[in-house]
């Protein structure tokens, strides 16, 4: 069920260069299921921002009703967000979206992760969840450079995890198709968040595995109702059949929705 | 006694207080949050002949105070609208005003005479003032003398009261308005969404797939209370006010300038409870200004009151 409540922040630290981890308290996170779904958050009172903004769900704790988010300060909206300390609120709207289907995957399977930049947090509840069912987690993380980079040693502690940086200034150089493909890493299924070209190519390189694909669209009011985020279905991409973002996603299998 | 009800052509409503076109949808993820039967009246998305697809993404764009969208009226078209999306909304006690829009006058009129024989439509709301569709919306919406030829042509065939929505996009709306209400309109509905535009700063092109959009949200409201202001002293059909709406003082604002009911739109996506709210709040608050019923507002900026207290349930 999607509730709205004022949430407490417990922390917030900068743990990139402008890249912020924020956890919230609230009762809303035993709401929360398959990792991948996500919070539209209210930054601030009045009309300064208007909108909320969507922002994944990187971790989820129900025993303490808290989750925590990473996300990237860039506009307004994150900026604002980006200030607020421990026992400050956030009015929260959540959880939104279908995440990932942790229940694809079997124990013994080998699940492959590859997050490109801030497509990255929401991997991170994907792979403890995957883990937590017996499923071996590889991680393949790419980022612009290192200053950018976040979480490497919190993934590795899950499985085995691969850097890529564009630069080379840490990790690997180049982007996570090519370290799929130099490392000639095998897995039973793909779960994938990040920009759409990385998306696209991945969609391409595995036609015949099982694969899911978390996107990302401007959004309006993130529930269904106004239609600002939609996309083609993959059945028929040029007519009226469509999916939301928001509702049906974020998540989706490849080749359900026209990236 | 409620101070809130009002009567319409065609609409008994308990409450002045509807979600506006576009914002709403059908009305199903909203009714996760409340009991659609609180609202005054529900005003659905814009339904065309055909299914519509709309526009490309990105189809939203915030902006100081507001938002930019070029939706593109996207919906299921006629026959899904009539067999599914209205016969659902009938669980709910609240009186529906159907959306109606299309490219050429035969889809206009073929889709108000279908629309208009659902059991729980009780008003149409004809859309000549889409920003965002190449042909038909807005051409529609600009020109008197085929604003006017529409509205007669819907109202040959509708079974139910017209209201036509008013674009803000024109030079002159009271020439419109009264074009309209010479076509025999029974209401009006204004205002739709201003015509803007956002520009990325990378790459110094427009953030919208479609490239300019429809403007909503508090920036227009100074807008459409001058606009409501303006027209209602040249017209005697009612109008439901809107644009930027987010309070109850808002709403008596609306009132003042000289609307008889009021939609909000884009504070839904804000604030998903915001029309029970609003409706929850107008009350005392009229309490506080001295008014035993919300129709006592109506014209108040200009002495339309005295003249419309039959609007007063």
């Amino acid at each position: 069920m999607i509730k709205k409540e004022v949430c407490r922040v417990v922390s917030q630290q900068e743990i990139a260069e402008s890249i912020y981890e924020l956890t919230l308290q609230g009762d809303l996170t035993s709401e929360m299921g398959d990792p991948g779904q996500f919070v539209h958050l209210k930054v601030a009172d009045g009309i300064d921002p208007l909108l909320r903004r969507p922002i994944s769900i990187s971790s989820i704790n129900k025993e303490k009703h808290q989750f925590t988010m990473i996300y990237r300060k860039e506009g307004r909206g994150t900026s604002l967000l980006s200030d607020k300390k421990s026992g400050e609120d956030v009015d929260v709207l959540g959880p939104l979206g279908n995440g990932f289907p942790v229940g694809k995957a079997i124990e013994g399977d080998t699940a492959l992760l590859v997050g490109g930049g801030i497509g990255v947090p929401p991997l991170y509840e994907l792979s403890r969840q995957l883990v937590e069912k017996g499923v071996n987690v590889v991680h393949i993380l790419g980022f612009q450079t290192k200053d950018v980079v976040f979480y490497d040693k919190e993934f590795s502690e899950l499985g085995d995890t691969f850097v890529a940086t564009v630069d080379g200034t840490y990790g690997y150089k180049g982007f996570v198709t090519d370290v799929i493909s130099s490392y000639g890493i095998d897995f039973d299924i793909l779960y994938s968040c990040g920009p759409t070209p990385m998306l696209k190519a991945l969609e391409k390189s595995f036609p015949d595995k099982k694969v899911y694909l978390s996107l990302e669209e401007r959004m309006g009011c993130g529930i269904g109702a106004c239609f600002a985020c939609v996309c083609h279905t993959g059945d028929d991409p040029n007519g009226y059949s469509y999916k939301k973002v928001c509702t049906d996603g974020p998540v989706f299998a490849a080749g359900e929705v026209v990236l | 006694m409620n101070k809130l009800q009002v009567e319409l052509p065609g609409l008994s409503l308990k409450n002045p207080i509807m979600p506006a076109s576009g914002c709403f949808g059908f009305g199903k993820e909203y009714s996760q949050f409340y009991d659609l039967s609180e609202l005054g009246a529900i005003m659905i998305k814009a339904t065309t002949v055909e299914p519509r697809f709309g526009n490309p993404t990105p189809r939203v764009a915030e902006t100081e105070a507001g938002m930019l969208n070029a939706i593109g009226l996207q919906n299921p078209g006629l026959e899904k609208v009539m067999a599914e999306e209205l016969p659902w909304l009938s669980q709910y006690n609240v009186p529906i005003i159907a959306n109606v829009a299309g490219s050429k006058e035969e889809d206009y009129i073929e889709v108000a005479r279908e629309i208009s024989k659902a059991p729980n439509v009780h008003a149409l709301e004809l859309n000549i003032s889409c920003p965002n569709v190449k042909t038909g919306g807005i051409a529609f919406g600009t020109i008197p003398d085929v604003a006017k030829s529409l509205t007669r042509k819907v109202k040959e065939v509708s079974e139910v009261p017209v209201y036509v929505k008013l674009s803000p996009n024109v030079t002159n709306i009271i020439d419109i308005a009264k074009a309209v209400e010479e076509g025999g309109a029974d209401g009006l509905t204004m205002i739709n969404t201003l015509l803007g535009m956002k520009l990325d700063l990378k790459t110094a092109k427009p953030i919208l797939a479609n490239r300019t959009g429809g403007l909503s949200g508090p920036a227009i409201k100074p807008v459409a209370i001058r606009m409501i202001h303006d027209v209602s002293q040249h017209v005697s059909i009612p109008i439901i006010g809107m644009g930027g709406i987010q309070s109850a003082e808002d709403v008596i604002e609306f009132f003042y300038a000289g609307a008889s009911a009021v939609a909000v739109g884009t504070a839904n996506f804000v604030d998903p409870y915001i029309c029970p709210t609003i409706i929850k709040e107008l009350p005392d608050l009229l309490s506080k200004l001295g008014y035993d019923h919300i129709s006592e507002c109506t014209g108040r900026s200009w002495g339309k009151h005295e003249k419309l207290a039959y609007y007063r349930a």
